[in-house]
């Protein structure tokens, strides 16, 4: 078997990197909610609402770009509903999350059918193309790894830059840390503990639905009913694992890509002796395994969960 | 002192539900003053201060305030943003600090504009080190909040009002959670504050330090102020009856011969999360008719203690024998057939289920009983009467004993938990701060009931930060202080307070 | 200004009329996505009480979609009540029907009599131990058992892939990965002929019936309940409360479990990765609707049953998609929940005060 040959070849790891992006998206937004105190569940669903809404914008001619920003829109969307159901009215954060997440799939759905009652093969787009960077792609190894990725690819590692900028190197990352810990801090300094919340979910969902855009963008060029596949809990699971720090959830993120990656050229390689649904759960037992080995040391925010409301202390 | 007012409270106002916290009260302060705001738990204070910092909206009045110039200003009323830019800044009892942040971000928190692109952590850095330079009060500005003691935390939270440019600082009951020394450099550290002009509101309601460190005593009682002195003119027995409307009333108590040991720990070790909540190697005897009171400042290792006898935590090394009897496996219901009651620190958190009937509640430590259960069914009947039973023993009143338990009043829960615990006879009480933000009334049934199990022959192990009620209560005085135990041998406030700072008296 | 305050005691009116309320405002709030599909709103409702009381048929069709609702529907309601958060209910569904199938299709020969509480037995143990898991991971390592249950969900159904191409699969089966037949000693007799409907209702029936009485009147229900509204002070007072969370995951897991003995040896016959078209995460929603009582789960599975089968109707006959239902039904849950927060919380004004 060749598994140091996998592992040093160029179209390993930019598969890795491609099938982190999506990751990388959904985790920093999950991060940015849980950080200000706020568990999203909403995200699987949000990753499809994501895909559906990106890839129709398009299709009805909104341009690449166009559809990313419909995509973050109706992302925050639902997670301003998520929001308001969980911080000014203080609801259990697992059942909204879930009621989210059934609520934006089923909306994603139900538009994706109405719109197109009765397709054989659901129409393509143009999605997001590698960008050939000149000279750079050419490079060996870094070429292919990284210079010919798509835009989104990109942004997603940007993204990373912001978040952990913003988080640990400007007032609004300092608040938000903050009510994640202990919202009585920011509200005895006359900071809205509501407000931080609320604009820390919207924005976190947002980037989760950068995400599910992603998989109809960039990955793919059409939108399929379960398509996001449980990618939004892995997600959830991921933070913990990357204690909720921006850089560790790259790196987790890519982890995990590399290890898809890896199973998929495992898989032809030693595929006529083992079942092929090995690998194909292996992703999901890997999140599971990376989750309990953590657990107990993870630190989580201190007010994670907890309800918070104004005037009762 | 000058006579300038930098600040009136006018016929201020407050009702939760039915109850009147606030009754018109109307307060002067004036500039470089130290006002001390004096009553009993539920008088008031905490309600009136977080009217003025705008946490709660008065029902009526209002609020001036000096502005840098020194002409009184309307204060905007319920917004906590208005009243801190109207200089004022408090410090609450329970510290409003984010443990995962580090000390220079926590006092930054909320004083830059949040669309900022970077902070000016420069700037902050040396205008904290002015500040700490002027007034004494010191701390390392990139600790982490989560691993600093409560002194240290309660000097960034004064710290974080002075980086604002408070000119009145409103603190909360600073000295609950102080050691007597650590106190006094408190005051001393306000001294020197007021002198440059910083006018200073203090809540408390231990008359020693009100008299010892204000300029002027105001004192409210269910929720009205019943009288204004200047700390020259009073001294304890005056305000002590301003505050209580009679002469304190004293626990009587009869002098008894300890029995045979009922709680007996043997070099017994905790190894706890940190250096605060773990027990090093202590030796602690509790006779029948005996009420050992523990004394120490919060997080020496109490809970440690507490949880051991709960049943909460195993001993890494040592023994504990209840009643001459070592335990070996330790979990609550082990702990409760040797004869041990208790009284959970927590009363809410820990003491009751409050979605869960009062009903309920009473019995949930006996469901092997056979009253309360046949066959692994609930006895229904009998589990009702039985609770009507011990709410007209215990006084227990609330909307009934099939309403949820969460509905009670704190003093009501206390008794319900009293209820449940000494209806089992036990040897060993465990009382852990028993009176806690009781009123009078309550707390002096807790103390009545504790006593009189003593009569009857239980150890009574009481854990308090109260110092008062301590010196009260107990036949014998032990004070804990990281994580060990030291007989004290007196009475004498004053040397209790060092033992409790960790100097050996 | 506004001001949230806790109510001191919900009247009866509030725990019926909220859920009541909340699924009539989102049966009315799916004309939104009617109109947007150019359906004629009136005549959709009309169908939809078609599809449901419009002849025998459709109604028995009803109650055979609610019979495995009202299992989720009490495997949700018994883990919520411990406040353990199984998601997971869809995994062991199907973690039911492998084992029913595993036992079902001839390894044991018996008389129904006792082959069919064998195959509920083992669904049930299959389903318990797909709960128990996750719990174990929770009580010994911490994780949290919403991600894990989750995460359950996917493996599981890729391991019933792959068994229905490997040790399950039906050689008969003309290479469509389904199981064999369940034996018809052990398929759950018809309740009414020529009718779908099966006696996995009443099970279903009797199962709510005795989680009732055990979640009011037992010790063990005592427990639970009291890990589930205050772990601490449980455990303080001497409730074991890990082992009354394993407890509660094991009866949650056993009646998903039972859902997917159900499906298989009372509908189906034979096991394929269709068999549940998300019963486990419905049920959470019948569980939420029902306010965690095992009573009211039944009329909840009943009405979102009904949802479904009536949008399936309504979906037939005027061209708009069904996924109708799964909306009103996510929509219901956040009525719900927000139906319960007006019902536990009072929101007042309070005068503007001052100047």
């Amino acid at each position: 078997m060749d598994i140091l040959q996998i592992l040093i070849s160029d179209s390993f790891w930019a598969a890795a990197l491609r099938i982190a992006t999506p990751l990388i998206f959904g985790v920093l937004g999950a991060l940015i909610c849980e950080k200000s105190g706020v568990l999203n569940l909403g995200i699987e669903g949000i990753f499809a609402a994501g895909a559906m809404a990106g890839w129709m914008a398009v299709w009805l001619g909104a341009g690449l770009w166009g559809g990313l920003l419909v995509a973050a829109l109706v992302g925050g969307f639902f997670g301003l509903i998520h929001a308001i159901l969980t911080v000014p009215l203080g609801l259990s954060q697992h059942v909204s999350g879930l009621g989210v997440t059934m609520l934006a799939t089923s909306v994603s759905y139900f538009t994706y059918r109405t719109a197109l009652p009765q397709v054989s093969s659901p129409p393509k787009i143009v999605p997001f193309q590698p960008l050939d960077i000149p000279v750079l792609s050419d490079l060996p190894f870094v070429g292919p790894v990284l210079f010919q990725q798509t835009a989104m690819t990109w942004l997603a590692l940007v993204m990373v830059a912001l978040v952990w900028w913003v988080l640990n190197r400007t007032p609004l990352g300092l608040a938000i840390r903050a009510v994640g810990d202990n919202p009585d801090a920011v509200d005895a300094q006359g900071l809205s503990v509501y407000g931080l919340r609320i604009g820390a979910v919207v924005a976190g969902s947002a980037l989760m639905a950068l995400g599910g855009a992603f998989l109809t963008m960039s990955a793919f060029d059409s939108f399929f009913f379960g398509m996001v596949n449980g990618r939004g809990w892995i997600c959830i699971a991921l933070v913990i694992f990357a204690s909720w720090r921006p850089g560790k959830a790259l790196l987790g993120a890519l982890l995990f890509g590399a290890f898809d990656a890896f199973q998929v050229r495992l898989q032809t390689e030693v595929g006529a002796f083992v079942p092929s649904q090995i690998f194909l759960m292996a992703p999901y037992v890997l999140s599971i395994f990376a989750l309990v080995i953590v657990a107990r040391r993870a630190e989580y925010p201190g007010a994670l969960l907890k309800p918070w409301f104004k005037g009762q202390r | 002192m000058t006579n300038t007012r930098v600040l009136s409270l006018n016929n201020l106002s407050k009702r939760f539900g039915s109850v009147v916290a606030n009754d018109a009260v109307s307060i002067e302060l004036h500039r470089g003053e130290v006002l001390a705001l004096l009553g009993e738990n539920g008088a008031g204070k905490t309600t009136l201060m977080n009217m003025l910092f705008g946490h709660y909206l008065p029902d009526g009045g209002s609020i001036d305030v000096a502005d840098e110039s020194g002409d009184m200003r309307p204060l905007t009323l319920g917004h906590p943003q208005a009243a801190l830019e109207a200089g004022i800044g408090m410090v609450h009892q329970h510290f409003t600090l984010a443990e995962n942040l580090t000390v220079l971000d926590s006092i930054l928190l909320g004083s830059e504009s949040l669309l900022a692109w970077r902070h000016k952590r420069k700037a902050a850095r040396a205008k904290v080190g002015r500040i700490m330079q002027r007034t004494g009060l010191t701390v390392g500005l990139d600790e982490q909040i989560g691993k600093l003691t409560v002194g240290e935390r309660q000097r960034v939270e004064i710290l974080k009002a002075l980086y604002h440019d408070a000119r009145i600082l409103v603190l909360d009951e600073p000295t609950a959670v102080l050691t007597p020394q650590e106190a006094d450099t408190l005051f001393e550290n306000i001294g020197a504050m007021t002198k440059d002009g910083l006018s200073v509101i203090f809540i408390s309601h231990k008359l020693r330090e009100v008299l010892a460190f204000s300029h002027r005593i105001s004192v409210l009682r269910h929720g009205k102020l019943v009288g204004e002195i200047a700390t020259s003119d009073a001294d304890e027995r005056v305000i002590a009856r301003m505050m209580v409307g009679a002469d304190t009333p004293t626990t009587p108590r009869e002098a008894m011969a300890p029995g045979a040991p009922v709680l007996a720990l043997k070099t017994t070790t905790v190894k706890g999360d940190s250096a605060r909540t773990s027990l090093h190697a202590v030796d602690l005897t509790i006779h029948a008719h005996e009420i050992v009171g523990i004394a120490g400042v919060s997080g020496n290792g109490q809970s440690a203690l507490a949880r051991l006898v709960s049943g909460l935590a195993t001993p890494d090394s040592g023994e504990l024998l209840i009643s001459g009897k070592p335990i070996h496996r330790f979990t609550p219901p082990v702990m409760q057939k040797a004869g041990v009651g208790r009284i959970p620190e927590d009363r809410h958190h820990d003491g009751i289920i409050g979605a869960m009937s009062v009903a309920e509640n009473l019995v949930i430590e006996r469901l092997r009983d056979s009253d309360v259960q046949k066959y692994g069914f609930l006895q229904q009947n009998s589990i009702r009467s039985h609770a009507q039973d011990l709410c007209k023993d215990y006084d227990v009143r609330g909307p009934g004993i099939d309403a949820d338990a969460r509905l009670l009043s704190g003093g009501n829960i206390q008794k319900l938990i009293l209820a449940r615990v000494f209806e089992c006879m036990p040897d060993l009480i465990l009382a852990n701060q028993p009176t806690r933000g009781l009123d009078m009334g309550a707390a002096a049934e807790v103390a009545r009931r504790l006593l009189e199990a003593r009569a009857r022959g239980a150890g009574v192990l009481l854990i308090s930060e109260d110092l008062d009620e301590v010196l009260a209560l107990s036949d014998r005085i032990i004070v804990i202080h990281d994580g060990q135990l030291h007989e004290a041998h007196t009475n004498d406030r004053e040397a209790i307070g060092l033992m409790m700072a960790g100097e050996q008296a | 200004m506004i001001r949230i305050e806790p109510r001191d005691a919900p009247s009866r009116w509030w725990t019926i009329g909220v859920p009541v309320a909340s699924a009539l405002i989102a049966l009315l709030l799916a004309a939104i996505p009617l109109m947007a599909a150019g359906a004629n709103v009136f005549e959709a409702y009309a169908q939809m009480a078609k599809g449901i009381f419009g002849s025998k048929f459709a109604f028995t069709e009803m109650l055979t979609r609610a019979t495995p609702l009202i299992f989720t529907g009490l495997a949700a309601t018994m883990a919520f009540r411990a406040k353990l958060w199984n998601i997971g209910a869809e995994g062991q569904l199907y973690l039911g029907a492998m084992a029913a199938v595993v036992v079902g299709t001839g390894l044991i020969d018996a008389p129904s009599i006792i082959l069919i509480p064998i195959i509920l037995l083992a669904g049930a143990a299959a389903g318990a131990a797909g709960m128990a898991g996750p719990t174990y991971l929770k009580t010994r390592f911490g994780a949290d058992e919403v991600v894990t249950t989750l995460l359950l969900n996917f493996i599981i159904l890729i391991f019933l892939q792959m068994m229905l191409e490997g040790p399950l699969k039906d050689p008969m089966g003309m290479g469509w990965p389904q199981s064999e037949p369940i034996v018809d000693n052990a398929i759950l007799p018809q309740l009414m002929p020529r009718m779908r409907i099966h006696s996995g209702l009443i099970i279903a029936l009797v199962a709510a019936g005795v989680a009732h009485v055990m979640l009011s009147k037992s010790v063990w229900g005592f427990k639970l309940r009291a890990v589930g509204e205050n772990a601490a002070a449980a455990l303080h007072a001497g409730i074991g409360v890990k082992r009354t969370m394993m407890s509660a995951a094991i009866v949650s897991g056993g009646l998903a479990g039972i859902a997917g003995v159900s499906e298989v040896a009372g509908l189906r016959g034979y096991l394929t990765t269709d068999l549940s078209p998300g019963f486990g995460y419905t049920g959470i929603v019948v569980a939420m609707l029902a306010g965690l009582s095992p009573i009211g789960v039944v009329i909840s599975a009943i009405f979102i049953a009904s949802v479904f089968v009536g949008a399936d109707t309504m979906s037939r006959a005027m061209g708009v998609s069904s996924y109708l239902a799964d909306l009103v039904v996510a929509l219901s849950l956040i009525c719900v929940l927000i139906g319960g927060f007006i019902a536990r919380y009072r929101i007042t004004r309070t005068n503007k005060g001052g100047q």
